[in-house]
């Protein structure tokens, strides 16, 4: 069935307004656009590690899903939700269980490329039916924007302030997908919010659908820690895409396939000079820091164009 | 009719859990729990269990896979000791404070710092604040009957349990034991029917919430009294059992304590020591007794007080040191539960046994000797002690 975003739209929302999710915040957009994938009919337990989305999402006496929700902690969404599925498998089996549950966890960057890395690792080798989310907002938003390994090299944050001295972050990003890829699971990807929600969709339809454990990465910029006007959240998908920074990409069954290949490949200051935390790789005397980055970005997608098809 | 069998204390809880037949067990291996996870899923390669085993890459996943399992309405398991219980403490609160009924094995090893394979009651008694029951053996028997127990207890107070023992002394000691027929264990443990749980089709469930503070403090008092009566649901399990099995068990089990002079208060096999040692005194004419407590939490403040408030010295011993300056755990407890009492006994408290140190029959002569003293002269000296320590100025005697 052809896809069209009128029609998604139309489905119950699995996600309810009045969360408290800051403005133009991607996390909101990533769950509501994942649980969109969801068959109607289909259940869900709704996974969450500590972070925004989580101390947003469930305030006590109020939960905005619709679905069955666990959080537990910063670090252990994956076990946690491996012990759910655990329990359905057997459930199930005994007939406890009549209906057919989904399981799909989120985690922000800060609880999923990092303190919840083993958690996650553990769950993908096991091959848990689940689909793990990572939203990443390339730092510990919830704490005030510090440097997580998800953030990238020169953006000043919190913990990687840009000084006199030392320039913001030292280090790259850690390449997330492709260490979850590394697991051999049957289908891990990267997407982000563009256009009618095509990309997103397909791949969390795919990630839910497929058996075993299946992973997204979905950049989603903060308004906060990015320092972007609220309004502009479509445009720093669009430009994190069409300047390589972020490229949206699949691996289904170990083959690699590129999802969206920009008509015309932009200089990375298209993506920096929108937000305030790269706003000192402008000021004169800094030009190197955008042609590292720019020479860093092309490498990467070099080789990402090397391993797809 | 029971069947007599000789296993270790790991056989015997790995035998329970068979007989249980749990919906999931998360594991991770640990000395000297390992050995639970190792029969078990010999259990699940034989197809002798329904159960999901989930062999995770820590405990701390351990734990998670255990509450995750729980919330989702399954009768949930683990086993583990030393670091690994440690390891799991964030996740101990949250399973306490999310009420989920979990059942964990521990082997009591000491906690590292140097690193040691050896018994103590360390890793157990760091955890004694997280909200979880706490339930401890003498010998292979007791573990085998407080594992079967724990089932009920934690389903119907809502709040996990730790069914602990002495690790290599009973987890690998090998003695006889008495087991109860499977069809028996599953009639008596029936099916897990949770009220509220994730996969409940009817009604979604939303768990592990935000807690502003209008609320935290209502979620934590009613924490607080599911501890409490607890107290009444570990009565009633025990009273079943004993109908199942004849054998009895209470918070606290009083030895040879009728006209005690001079008793010890003790957790877990060391007890078995202090009876040889009593029933020796005993004999020599020392009206000795001791006290072996079995339920730590809730921790039966009302029994141990009224058990020994007739008694003239009492040494409280303590298999880890709270590094308080003052004494460890179970003294700090067993003297607060005291104070309200007219008539108390004078009290010091022995820190023994760290690390796996061996605790012998002549250690209790000493304490009992000591006791003597005490009572006699009125005056309890130091009352943070250590015993069975090569540097006497450790001792403070």
């Amino acid at each position: 069935m052809a896809y069209s975003l009128k029609k998604e739209l139309e489905k119950p929302e699995r996600l309810a307004g009045g969360h408290r999710l800051c403005a133009g915040c991607g996390a909101g957009i990533a769950v509501r656009g994942v649980l969109r994938a969801l068959e109607e009919g289909d259940r869900a337990v709704v996974g969450n590690a500590t972070g925004c989305l989580e101390v947003s999402s469930f305030i006590y006496p109020n939960t905005a899903y619709y679905d069955s929700y666990i959080h537990s902690a910063f670090e252990n969404a994956g076990a946690t939700m491996s012990g759910v599925e655990a329990a359905y498998n057997v459930l199930k089996k005994k007939g406890k269980v009549k209906e057919t549950f989904k399981f799909i966890t989120f985690g922000g960057d800060g609880g999923t490329y990092d303190i919840g890395l083993q958690s996650l690792s553990g769950a993908m080798e096991r091959g848990h039916d689940m689909v793990y989310v990572c939203y990443d907002n390339e730092a510990y938003m919830n704490t005030g924007i510090q440097r997580a390994s998800s953030t990238p090299r020169f953006a000043d944050a919190t913990t990687s302030p840009a000084g006199s001295v030392i320039p913001g972050k030292v280090q790259n990003k850690k390449n997330l997908t492709e260490i979850m890829a590394a697991h051999n699971i049957p289908y891990a990807a990267q997407t982000t919010f563009l256009g009618d929600f095509r990309d997103l969709h397909s791949k969390a339809h795919k990630a839910i659908y497929t058996e075993g454990a299946c992973f997204l990465n979905i950049l989603s910029p903060c308004p906060r820690g990015w320092r972007y006007e609220a309004g502009d959240l479509p445009e720093m998908c669009r430009l994190a895409v069409d300047t390589c920074v972020w490229p949206l990409y699949e691996i289904e069954n170990g083959v690699w396939r590129l999802t969206y290949e920009p008509r015309k490949k932009l200089p990375v200051e298209a993506f920096l000079s929108k937000q305030g935390r790269f706003r000192h790789m402008f000021r004169k005397g800094n030009e190197w820091m955008i042609e590292e980055t720019q020479q860093y970005v092309d490498e990467q997608w070099e080789k990402l164009l090397d391993k797809c098809e | 009719m029971a069947i007599r069998e000789r296993m270790s204390g790991n056989e015997a809880v790995a035998t329970a859990m068979r007989q249980i037949n749990p919906d999931v067990m998360g594991a991770f291996p640990i000395t000297p729990s390992t050995e639970i996870p190792e029969y078990f899923s010999q259990f699940m390669a034989n197809g002798q269990v329904d159960t999901q085993f989930v062999p995770v890459e820590s405990e701390h996943s351990a734990m998670s896979v255990c509450i995750g399992a729980s919330a989702a309405g399954a009768r949930a398991m683990t086993a583990t000791s030393s670091c690994g219980l440690a390891f799991m403490w964030e996740l101990l609160y949250v399973a306490a404070s999310s009420r989920l009924p979990l059942t964990m094995a521990v082997a009591n090893r000491a906690l590292t710092g140097p690193i040691s394979i050896g018994n103590d009651h360390s890793d157990s008694m760091g955890a004694r604040d997280s909200g979880w029951l706490q339930i401890y053996a003498e010998n292979n028997q007791e573990v085998y009957d407080n594992f079967i127990q724990a089932v009920l207890i934690t389903e119907a107070a809502r709040l996990p349990i730790m069914v602990c023992q002495d690790g290599f002394i009973t987890s690998h000691g090998v003695s006889n034991i008495q087991l109860i027929e499977d069809e028996k264990v599953k009639a008596f443990v029936g099916e897990y029917e949770p009220e509220d749980y994730l996969l409940n089709d009817r009604n979604p469930l939303a768990v592990g919430p935000y807690g502003t503070a209008p609320y935290y403090m209502e979620v934590k008092r009613k924490q607080a009294q599911a501890m409490m009566d607890a107290e009444e649901i570990i009565g009633d399990v025990a009273r079943r059992f004993e109908e199942l099995t004849g054998r009895s068990y209470g918070f606290i089990e009083e030895y040879r304590m009728e006209d005690a002079e001079t008793a010890v208060v003790v957790i877990g096999s060391s007890a078995g020591t202090g009876k040889a040692a009593v029933d020796e005194l005993r004999e020599r004419g020392v009206r000795a007794g001791l006290i072996k407590l079995r339920v730590f939490r809730p921790f039966p403040a009302k029994l141990i007080a009224e058990a020994l408030s007739g008694v003239k010295a009492v040494a409280v011993m303590d298999k880890t040191d709270s590094f308080s300056g003052n004494g460890g755990p179970l003294f700090s407890e067993t003297r607060s539960a005291l104070y309200d009492r007219k008539e108390r006994p004078l009290m010091v408290n022995y820190i023994y046994g760290l690390g796996g140190r061996d605790v012998t029959v002549d250690h209790f002569f000493e304490v009992f000797d000591a006791l003597g003293r005490i009572a006699e002269s009125g005056e309890p000296g130091e009352t943070y002690r250590y015993i069975g320590v090569r540097d006497a100025e450790e001792r403070r005697r």
